[in-house]
């Protein structure tokens, strides 16, 4: 590593210059730039979606930014890949730490360059440098045990000390804390407060405000793919004044949201509990009512619509349909009693990407209609996809376009015409409008709208503020696996479901 | 939003230019190269385009034409199964053993291909319900379907007493052999039941995005198990006409015939990522498999060398999946 280590403190380290990142169809970038000094420990906030995790992954040279560029040092620098960024000093520790967990802590520490004589692992020489790597960063820690041993605290340090083995000088953290213990986190700032008066540059990317008050010196402000503001001191600023730059914006009219008369009560689910719930969960849904759903990522939404649709098994609770009890034990059941589920994920769990848009939407209610005798009712199949497609304007040249080939907004047209071609009378939708860009965002909110107003009950996930509160009619807010609440349409305010959405 | 954005980046726009050759190769390639290749042999190949070879080469073709059928079942759904070579041994022994014992044709072809649907049904509980990869369970249910075979057999071959079992293997109806015919009806059945019946399309969703067609209520476990069950119930078919037409039961018979069955499959275009099957596929490499062995023998090339070329094709058939998975992805 042949780096300058002279830096003077005046002039930024680590600059931003107008970067932009699209992907098809949505701008997840656009036009940022700042700049943080060296010796700084810098926020970046925003909610779901607001580039955060886009603009690391830019600074690791995960993605190639479409537009812009990257100054370190003053130098300007273009990262073809993860590699090239980690030989300019720059490194990215995960929320997700991407380590080999068989492997031993030293082994991993020096992974991609262990030292060797004649092409053999010098393992004598690999401990010693790791045990030195290891100094006031996890001194407990036996460089010679898996990795995969150590508690997930311990093996951020590890992270780290990999990052500085590396001769990083600026360290990018994305929610380092969301599974530490209080312990683990007084130890961690210890280190990056070590770090920065080092003279590191340091990025810190959470959801928790207490935490930015406690370990930053600055904060920037990102939503909507754009930098807001950047609050070049802590002082003066509160949490208040900080939720509310990251909520602020202008709300276009694309809801066009209009009461509703409900019908009785739909769905009720009593108690439920399995896998990312953390206290039982009930929830009753009327007909014709769109209750939203909101809470951070990794809350418990998608895993509590995957319960109630019987795609993971609850380990607890009971599920009514008009008020009766209604046995759902796999999607099999929720489809047969007229639940359905469009999932946030549809490539992975949504489109059989090589099948036609006809075989895509005919693929669930063929067993209803389609079929004598499990023999394929061809014209059945003609006739309903022609009109769903029509119904729904799918952009498709043929019905027999294969389904990879289709935007997301009209793949998410036809998982909707899927279900609209069977009996349902619940719709758990989990994002909606995830990755479709805003003309078919709004040709989406109308279709959820007609639903309602044909009386189905529809419980709709969404970490898009400005979408949950235009579209339902309650909102419920899920924090860490509970319910926190639920809150009616007219006294719901952004700052109120983002208070209730963020951990305590 | 770490996952959103995945989501976006993963979603590619996909290249028009490069699915236009897929789309067109994929339509016609495989039966092209077959004529190709055909043409080329009747020209070179002395004997080649007689009746009498044609004959020889269509029965010599049948019992993978059979195979392969239901192994795209088991492609198209993105699996395979490797017992299948051992079922067609074991089922035969099986057949031969139980028609000498009884005396009665009818019951021994039952347990012939009785043993066939008990080998499929492990096969499909053990990786559908519960869960493990089906290399090592058909690896094992090869092994072990070899083994039983050669356990009824008593180790070596058993000839069948009863001639009126030969009917199947040795007859001609209008000048084909009747096996040939068998095979023609099965490419009709299974072109029926993956094209035409909620049982095809549900293999191609679960090859296709298993995760996906799971959600959209497709009873993946079930399906799953039922072409096992079928591959193990066409291997008994194979291995009972096979039997018939050499008139004795060969525990050692149908070595490696799994590898041809799956070579046959890819050769012809079935992915192997699962998701894409078409009978046509399988008809398509049955017929070049076939037609590349009968003219090696033809022309007289060691056995050796023989090996050398099948697996050269197998490779090259791979590879040309993945350029097109590329190209369709």
């Amino acid at each position: 590593m042949t780096l300058d280590t002279r830096i003077e403190s005046s002039s930024p380290y680590l600059e931003f210059v107008r970067i932009s990142k699209s992907f098809p169809g949505v701008l997840a970038l656009d036009d940022v730039s700042f700049s943080v000094k060296s010796g700084s420990v810098r926020a970046l906030v925003g909610e779901n979606g607001a580039g955060k995790s886009t603009l690391l992954k830019v600074l690791s040279g995960v993605y190639r930014p479409s537009g812009g560029c990257l100054r370190i040092n003053g130098v300007e620098q273009a990262f073809a890949n993860t590699s090239t960024s980690l030989a300019a000093g720059v490194s990215v520790i995960y929320q997700e730490l991407v380590t080999v967990p068989k492997l031993s802590v030293a082994e991993n520490l020096f992974l991609g360059h262990l030292p060797c004589k004649h092409g053999v692992v010098d393992y004598p020489h690999l401990y010693e440098a790791a045990r030195a790597a290891l100094a006031s960063l996890a001194d407990d820690v036996d460089p010679r045990v898996p990795l995969g041993r150590l508690s997930i605290g311990q093996q951020q340090m590890i992270e780290i000390a990999k990052a500085l083995t590396r001769g990083a000088r600026v360290l990018a953290f994305d929610e380092p804390t969301s599974s530490l213990s209080a312990r683990e986190i007084e130890k961690l700032f210890t280190v990056i407060r070590r770090l920065r008066d080092e003279g590191h540059t340091i990025l810190y990317v959470s959801h928790r405000m207490e935490e930015i008050f406690q370990i930053c010196d600055s904060v920037t402000v990102f939503k909507d793919g754009r930098h807001i503001e950047t609050f070049d001191t802590m002082e003066g600023l509160t949490q208040d004044i900080l939720i509310n730059r990251m909520v602020g914006r202008d709300i276009k009219n694309v809801y066009n949201y209009s009461t509703r008369k409900y019908g009785d009560v739909s769905l009720e689910v009593r108690d439920i509990t399995g896998p990312g719930i953390r206290k039982p969960i009930s929830i009753k849904l009327r007909c014709g009512e769109i209750l939203g759903l909101f809470g951070l990522v990794g809350a418990g939404r998608t895993e509590l619509l995957r319960l109630i649709y019987g795609a993971t098994r609850r380990t607890g609770g009971e599920i009514f349909l008009q008020g009766q009890p209604a046995k759902v034990e796999t999607p099999r059941d929720a489809i047969d009693k007229g639940i359905v589920y469009c999932s946030e994920n549809r490539k992975a769990e949504g489109i059989i990407p090589l099948g036609s848009v006809q075989e895509n939407i005919n693929i669930s209610a063929r067993r209803r209609y389609g079929h004598r005798f499990g023999v394929i009712n061809e014209t059945w199949e003609r006739r309903n996809a022609k009109e769903q497609v029509r119904a729904l304007d799918v952009r498709t040249p043929s019905l027999e376009q294969k389904m990879c080939n289709l935007s997301g907004g009209n793949q998410q047209k036809v998982i909707l015409a899927r279900w609209l071609s069977d009996q349902m009378n619940v719709i758990l939708f989990d994002e909606p409008t995830r990755g479709i860009d805003v003309g078919a965002r709004s040709e989406i909110y109308a279709l959820i709208r007609s639903l309602a107003e044909r009386g189905v009950a529809i419980l709709m996930v969404s970490s898009d503020l400005p979408e949950v509160l235009g579209v339902s009619d309650r909102v419920a807010v899920m924090r860490d696996g509970t319910l926190s609440g639920i809150v009616e349409r007219e006294s719901a305010t952004e700052q109120k479901l983002l208070s209730m959405a963020l951990p305590v | 939003m770490n996952s959103s954005e995945k989501t976006m980046a993963a979603g590619g726009v996909p290249s028009i230019g490069r699915m236009d050759t897929s789309a067109l190769l994929d339509k016609a390639g495989m039966l092209l190269v077959f004529l190709a290749l055909f043409a080329g042999c009747s020209i070179f190949v002395e004997n080649f385009l007689s009746w009498r070879n044609m004959a020889g080469l269509s029965l010599a073709i049948s019992m993978a034409g059979m195979v392969s059928c239901s192994m795209l079942l088991c492609i198209a759904s993105g699996n395979f199964d490797l017992s299948v070579g051992s079922v067609i041994a074991a089922s035969g022994c099986m057949a031969a053993v139980v028609i000498n014992m009884t005396g009665s044709v009818v019951v021994g072809i039952l347990a012939g291909l009785g043993l066939g649907v008990v080998v499929g049904l492990i096969n499909g509980f053990v990786f559908a319900k519960l869960g493990i990869n089906a290399f090592i369970t058909t690896l094992a249910t090869m092994q072990m379907a070899r083994g039983f075979g050669y356990i009824i057999a008593g180790g070596k071959a058993v000839g069948i007493t009863n001639s009126d079992f030969f009917v199947i293997g040795t007859t001609y109806f209008l000048g084909l052999p009747t096996p040939v015919w068998l095979t023609l009806v099965t490419f009709v059945i299974f072109g029926f039941l993956i094209n035409y019946t909620e049982f095809g399309r549900n293999i191609l969703a679960i090859g296709g995005n298993e995760e996906a067609a799971r959600l959209a209520g497709v009873p993946v476990v079930r399906t799953k198990i039922w072409i096992f069950v079928i591959h193990g119930l066409m291997s008994a078919v194979a291995g009972v006409v096979l039997a018939s037409r050499m008139t004795s039961g060969q525990p050692m018979t149908a070595i490696g015939f799994e590898m041809t069955a799956i070579s046959a499959c890819v050769l012809g275009g079935v992915s192997l990522a699962g998701g894409i099957g078409k009978i046509s596929y399988v008809i398509a490499g049955v017929l070049i498999l076939g037609t590349v062995e009968n003219s090696m023998n033809l022309l007289n090339i060691n056995p050796f060398y023989q090996y050398l070329v099948r697996g050269c094709i197998l490779l090259a058939a791979v590879i040309f999946d993945r350029y097109k998975r590329i190209s369709a992805a």
